[in-house]
C-alpha cells in the first residue's frame, strides 16, 4: 500500500496518525527490554516499572487540563468514557433524580447512552442547538429542573466544530447542584481547558485525537466538590474502583507523551493550523452555493465543515478518492442517512447531504490545501454537471416548492 | 464499503449524460428519489415511430452506485422498445453492477426511473398506443 | 536481568506480534469507520486479525466481539446475558477471577439470583455442584477453562454437557487457557468464550469475547454502533492487530511451547519435590504446564516475594488483579487450603522463552531461603 500514492489525509478529527515521539515512547514499552510489566503486579520491579510510567502519564494528561492526576481514569477510549461518565452518573445518583440534559448534536457516544438510559427509566431532553451549532444558554437553562442530575454538552462538535461555552455552562449546573459532563474528546489539545477554572465534574478525553494510539482514553472525576460515578466495569479494583482492567502500559504511556506533547506545542500549532483553514476556507468561499456549516468564530481552529449545494456527499467523496475527508462524523458515516447533526441545525436535506467535513492538523501543509481547492473545484463542477437539481437551480425553480416521488 | 470496478468505471465516465428538450413529444422524461433520501434521478428518452428508443440521457444526483445504475440504464434501454424497456428489472442491474446490499436502492430507483420516462412518453402521446403496444 | 516467572499476570509482547503492530500505529493510522482509503486499510486489517483469533477457539470470524481486554469481555458476558433476560439465574465457579466475581457482586445487588459452584479440594469445580445448581433453575453458568493462580484445568467437557442438556448457557473465561492447551475441541458449541491477548504475548487494552450466533447480549458500551452495536468505541486497531497476530502464533507454536514449558515444569517439580516445606496446590489435578502455585509453610509470602525480586525472581502470590490486597487467594480458600498456607502462597508463571537456568536459579533461591529458615529456626531454638 505504500506504492500507491497516498491520499492527502484531511479527516484529523476522525483519527490521526500517532506521533513519531510518542510511537518511540510507546515501543519502548513493547519491546524486548521494555516496560512490559503488569501495573498491578505488587511483587517485582516489573510490575513497579509499570506502576512508575502509568504515573508519569497520569501527570501529563491531568497536566493539559490542569487537573490532579488523581481526577484522572483510564478507559479504553472517549466512548467508554461517555459510557462511564452517563450512565456511571445516572446509576448513582438515581435515588436523587432520572432526568439529563443534553444536546442533538452530541457524539453517538453520549446519545446512545442516554437512550440506553431512557429504556432504562430515565428522562432525557435532547437541546436543540441554534443555526450556528450552539446552544443558547437560556434554554439550556429552562431544561434544568429539580430532578436534573446531569447535563452533558461536548466541547467542541466534531463533524462542524463549533465551542461550546462550557464555562458558562458549568456556572448554571454548579449553582444548582447539577453534576456537568463534557465530551472532550475533540477539544483537548486543541483549545486551552483549566479545569480548576471550569465548572466541570466529569470530562472525556481520547488519545487518538490528539496523536496518541487508539484504544486508549480517560475520564476526569472531580475530587472537590466531589462526582460520583458507579463503575461500568467490574474486576480487579483498577482505578480506585471506578474502571477495572489491566492497565494497557504502552498505550496508556503513548497518551501521556501525546498529551505532554499538545501541552507544549498548542500555542504555536494552533496558528499554523487556523491559517490553513482560512486559506482552505477563501478558496472555497468563492464557489457558487457553498455553504459553511456551523460558527465560523465559536470554532476550533482545524475544523472546516461545508456543504456544496446539489452535490451529493458520498458520490463526491468518491470524486476525491486523492484526499480522505469525511462526510459527517467517522462512527456514522457508513450509513446512508444524512448527518445528524446538520439536521440538528436545521440544514434542508440538499445541503446536509452535501457536506463535507475537512480536517486539518499537525502535518498539512500548504501544498495540502492548495491541491484540495483545486480537486474540489473540479470535481464539484463536474458532479454539478451531473445534478439535476443544479439544473433546476439554474432554471430558478425553488426546491423547496418540488413535489418529490417519495421512495 | 467498496465499489465494483463496474461502478467506478460508470461513475468516472458516465455514459450519455445530459438533456433533451422536456416539451418534445418525442422525449419522455422519468424523475425519481428526492433530496430527502440522498438521491435524485432524472432519465430521459428518446423514441422513435417504430417505438425503439434510439438514445437516452441522464441526469443524477446521489451517490457512486446511483450514478452507475443510471449511467448503465441509459446504455441498455438504447435501441430497445418500450416493452422491452419495461421489462429492465433493478436486480438486472444490481447483478451486473455488484452493487452491495445496502446500495441495492439505488438499482430500484433507476427502475423506476425508467418505468416513470416511458409513462411520461406515452402520456404525452396519447394512452391508447400504449394499451394497444402493450395487448400485441 | 531478573527471570520473569510471572506469565500469567502479563506476557513481553512478541517481537513479530510488535513488528505486525508498528505499521498500524503510524502509517496505517486511519478510522476504521471511515470510508476513505485510510479507514478502509484499517479495516482490512481488523477483518484479518478477527479470523486469526476466530482460529483460536475454532469459532467463526462473525462470533469475535473485540473488547478493551479480558475484564470486558467477561463483564459484557455476564452483564451482556443478564440484561437481555433479567430473569436468568447466574452460578459462577468460586474460583473465577475477579473480573467475573465483581461483576457477579454487582448483579446481585441489582436483584439478579447468583449462586457460587464449589470447587473439589484438588482445585476443579464439582461438575455433581454444576449439577445441582442447574437443577435448580441456573441459566448461565459461568466457569473459566484454566485458573490463574493454580493452573487447573475445569472439566468443561462435561459442564458443557451438563449445562446443554439444562438448555442453560455457559460463558467459559478461557483467558488462561489460550495458547497453553488447544481450544476449538473444548470450546465449540460455547456460548460465549473470553479471550485476552497480553496473557499471550500480545498487547495489553485489548481482548475479546466470542459469542455463538444468537446469543443475546445487551451491549455495556453505546455509541457508533461498532462490533455489530454490541461493543461501541472506535477500534483499538494497532492492539488488535497485535492480537490477531498472537492469535495465530499461539495456534502455530502451540506444540513447540508446550513442549518447553512441560520440560521447565518437570524440571520444577522435580526441585520441589526435594523441599519437604514446599506444598505445590493441586498437584494432581490436570493443569496447564505453565503455572505452578505454591506454599512455604513458615515464610511469610510477602517477605518471600520481596527477597526473590532482590534476587532477580519475578513471581507472584497469585492474581496480579488483586495483589494490591492483602486477603489470603480466595481460590486457595476455595479449595480447603490452610488460610495460613493461602497466605504465603507462590505462584510461578513460565512463558515461551522461560529458560531452564532461570528455573534452576529459581530453585537455589528458594532452596536458600529454606536453608536460612532452618538455620534461623536452629538458632531461635537453641
Amino acid at each position: 500500500m505504500s506504492e500507491v500514492k497516498r491520499p492527502i489525509y484531511l479527516d484529523y478529527s476522525a483519527t490521526t496518525p500517532v506521533d513519531q515521539r510518542v510511537a518511540d515512547v510507546m515501543c519502548s514499552h513493547l519491546v524486548m527490554d521494555g516496560n512490559f510489566g503488569n501495573a498491578a503486579s505488587r511483587s517485582h520491579a516489573y510490575g513497579w516499572e509499570a506502576d512508575e510510567a502509568i504515573k508519569q502519564a497520569r501527570k501529563n494528561v491531568a497536566g493539559l487540563v490542569n487537573a490532579d492526576p488523581r481526577e484522572i481514569v483510564w478507559t479504553s477510549g472517549a466512548t467508554e468514557s461517555d459510557n462511564l461518565a452517563i450512565k456511571g452518573v445516572a446509576h448513582f445518583y438515581k435515588k436523587k433524580g432520572k432526568h439529563i440534559v443534553t444536546c442533538k448534536t452530541e457524539h453517538k457516544a453520549v446519545l446512545d447512552s442516554c437512550r440506553q438510559l431512557e429504556r432504562e427509566g430515565y428522562e432525557i431532553t435532547y437541546l436543540d442547538p441554534e443555526d450556528n451549532g450552539l446552544i443558547d444558554l437560556a434554554k439550556l437553562e429552562q431544561a434544568l429542573r429539580d430532578d436534573t442530575v446531569l447535563v452533558s454538552i461536548m466541547h467542541v462538535n466534531n463533524e462542524i466544530g463549533v465551542i461550546q461555552d462550557i464555562a458558562a455552562i458549568g456556572e448554571l449546573t454548579r449553582a444548582r447542584g447539577i453534576l456537568f459532563h463534557v465530551d472532550a474528546a475533540q477539544s483537548a489539545g486543541k483549545i486551552p481547558i483549566d479545569l480548576q477554572q471550569l465548572k466541570v465534574d466529569l470530562m472525556s478525553f481520547s488519545a487518538h485525537k490528539v496523536y496518541g494510539p487508539k484504544g486508549i482514553g480517560a475520564l476526569y472525576v472531580r475530587r472537590k466538590p466531589r462526582a460520583r460515578i458507579e463503575a461500568q466495569m467490574h474486576g480487579g479494583g483498577h482505578e480506585r474502583g471506578m474502571r477495572s482492567g489491566t492497565l494497557a502500559t504502552h498505550q496508556i504511556v503513548g497518551m501521556g507523551e501525546a498529551f505532554r506533547i499538545a501541552k507544549e506545542e498548542m500555542a504555536t500549532e494552533n496558528d499554523r493550523i487556523l491559517s490553513l483553514r482560512n486559506r482552505l476556507w477563501n478558496g472555497f468561499k468563492e464557489m457558487e452555493e457553498v455553504y459553511l456549516n456551523g460558527d465560523l468564530e465559536q470554532r476550533v481552529a482545524g475544523n472546516l465543515n461545508v456543504s456544496f449545494n446539489y452535490v451529493e456527499g458520498e458520490s463526491l467523496i468518491m470524486a476525491i478518492k486523492d484526499l480522505a475527508v469525511s462526510s459527517g462524523s467517522a462512527c456514522t458515516s457508513a450509513s446512508l442517512e444524512p448527518s445528524y447533526v446538520l439536521r440538528a441545525l436545521g440544514r434542508n436535506d440538499e445541503l446536509a447531504h452535501s457536506s463535507i467535513r475537512f480536517s486539518i492538523g499537525r502535518y498539512t501543509t500548504e501544498q495540502d490545501i492548495d491541491e484540495t481547492i483545486r480537486l474540489l473545484k473540479t470535481q464539484v463542477e463536474k458532479l454539478r454537471e451531473l445534478s439535476p437539481l443544479w439544473d433546476m437551480y439554474k432554471e430558478g425553480i425553488d426546491l423547496s416548492t418540488v413535489q418529490w416521488a417519495a421512495h | 464499503m467498496s465499489y465494483s470496478n463496474k461502478v467506478l468505471d460508470h461513475y468516472e465516465n458516465p455514459r450519455n449524460v445530459g438533456s433533451f428538450e422536456k416539451t418534445d413529444t418525442k422525449v419522455g422524461t422519468g424523475m425519481v428519489g428526492a433530496p430527502a433520501c440522498g438521491d435524485v434521478m432524472k432519465l430521459q428518452i428518446k423514441v422513435n415511430q417504430e417505438g425503439v428508443i434510439e438514445d437516452a440521457r441522464f441526469k443524477t444526483y446521489g451517490c457512486g452506485s446511483a450514478i452507475a445504475s443510471s449511467s448503465l440504464l441509459t446504455e441498455w434501454v438504447k435501441g430497445k422498445t418500450l416493452d422491452q424497456a419495461r421489462e429492465i428489472k433493478n436486480t438486472e442491474i444490481a447483478e451486473e453492477l455488484e452493487l452491495p446490499p445496502v446500495k441495492v436502492h439505488c438499482s430500484v430507483l433507476a427502475e423506476d426511473a425508467i418505468k416513470a420516462a416511458i409513462e411520461d412518453y406515452q402520456s404525452k402521446n396519447g394512452d391508447a398506443s400504449d394499451d394497444t403496444q402493450q395487448s400485441a | 536481568m531478573t527471570a520473569y516467572l510471572d506469565h500469567n499476570a502479563t506476557t513481553r509482547v512478541d517481537d513479530r506480534v510488535f513488528e505486525a503492530m508498528r505499521p498500524y500505529l503510524q502509517d496505517v493510522y486511519g478510522n476504521p469507520s471511515s470510508v476513505h482509503r485510510a479507514g478502509r486499510y484499517a479495516r482490512t486489517a481488523i477483518d484479518v486479525a478477527r479470523e486469526q483469533v476466530a482460529v483460536l477457539t475454532g469459532a467463526q470470524p462473525s462470533q469475535v466481539i473485540f473488547t478493551s481486554g479480558g475484564t470486558e469481555a467477561n463483564n459484557l458476558a455476564l452483564s451482556g446475558v443478564i440484561r437481555s433476560r433479567p430473569d436468568t439465574a447466574l452460578a459462577y465457579s468460586a474460583i473465577e477471577h475477579s473480573s467475573v466475581l465483581e461483576m457477579v457482586q454487582y448483579l446481585a445487588a441489582q436483584g439478579t439470583e447468583c449462586v457460587e459452584i464449589a470447587v473439589q479440594a484438588n482445585g476443579c469445580v464439582s461438575t455433581a455442584a454444576t449439577q445441582a445448581v442447574l437443577d435448580s433453575g441456573a441459566g448461565l453458568v459461568s466457569v473459566m477453562l484454566a485458573n490463574n493462580e493454580t493452573g487447573v484445568i475445569q472439566p468443561i467437557a462435561a459442564i458443557k454437557q451438563q449445562v446443554a442438556a439444562a438448555g442453560a448457557m455457559l460463558h467459559v473465561d478461557a483467558v488462561q487457557a489460550a495458547g497453553k492447551i488447544p481450544l476449538p475441541a473444548l470450546l465449540s458449541d460455547v456460548d460465549l468464550v473470553s479471550l485476552s491477548a497480553h496473557k499471550l504475548y500480545g498487547p495489553k487494552g485489548v481482548g475479546a469475547l466470542i459469542r455463538r450466533e444468537g446469543v443475546e447480549l445487551v451491549p455495556m458500551m453505546f455509541g457508533g454502533g461498532h462490533e455489530k452495536g454490541l461493543r461501541a468505541g472506535t477500534e483499538n486497531v494497532a492492539a488488535i492487530v497485535g492480537f490477531g497476530k498472537a492469535a495465530e502464533l499461539a495456534v502455530s507454536e502451540l506444540d513447540i511451547r508446550r513442549q518447553h514449558m512441560q520440560a521447565l515444569q518437570d524440571r520444577l517439580l522435580e526441585r520441589l519435590d526435594t523441599m519437604p516445606a514446599v506444598t505445590v496446590f493441586a498437584r494432581d489435578a490436570e493443569r496447564v504446564v505453565n503455572t505452578v502455585q505454591l506454599g512455604v509453610a513458615g515464610i511469610d509470602g510477602e517477605t518471600l516475594l520481596l527477597t526473590l525480586d532482590q534476587q532477580g525472581y519475578a513471581v507472584s502470590s497469585g492474581s496480579a488483579c488483586s495483589s494490591s490486597s492483602n486477603e489470603p487467594s480466595h481460590v486457595l480458600m476455595a479449595m480447603g487450603v490452610d488460610r495460613e498456607l493461602s497466605r504465603n502462597a507462590i505462584r510461578v508463571s513460565t512463558g515461551k522463552d522461560t529458560s531452564v537456568e532461570e528455573i534452576d536459579g529459581f530453585c537455589d533461591a528458594l532452596q536458600g531461603q529454606l536453608d536460612m529458615l532452618k538455620r534461623f529456626s536452629a538458632m531461635s531454638a537453641r
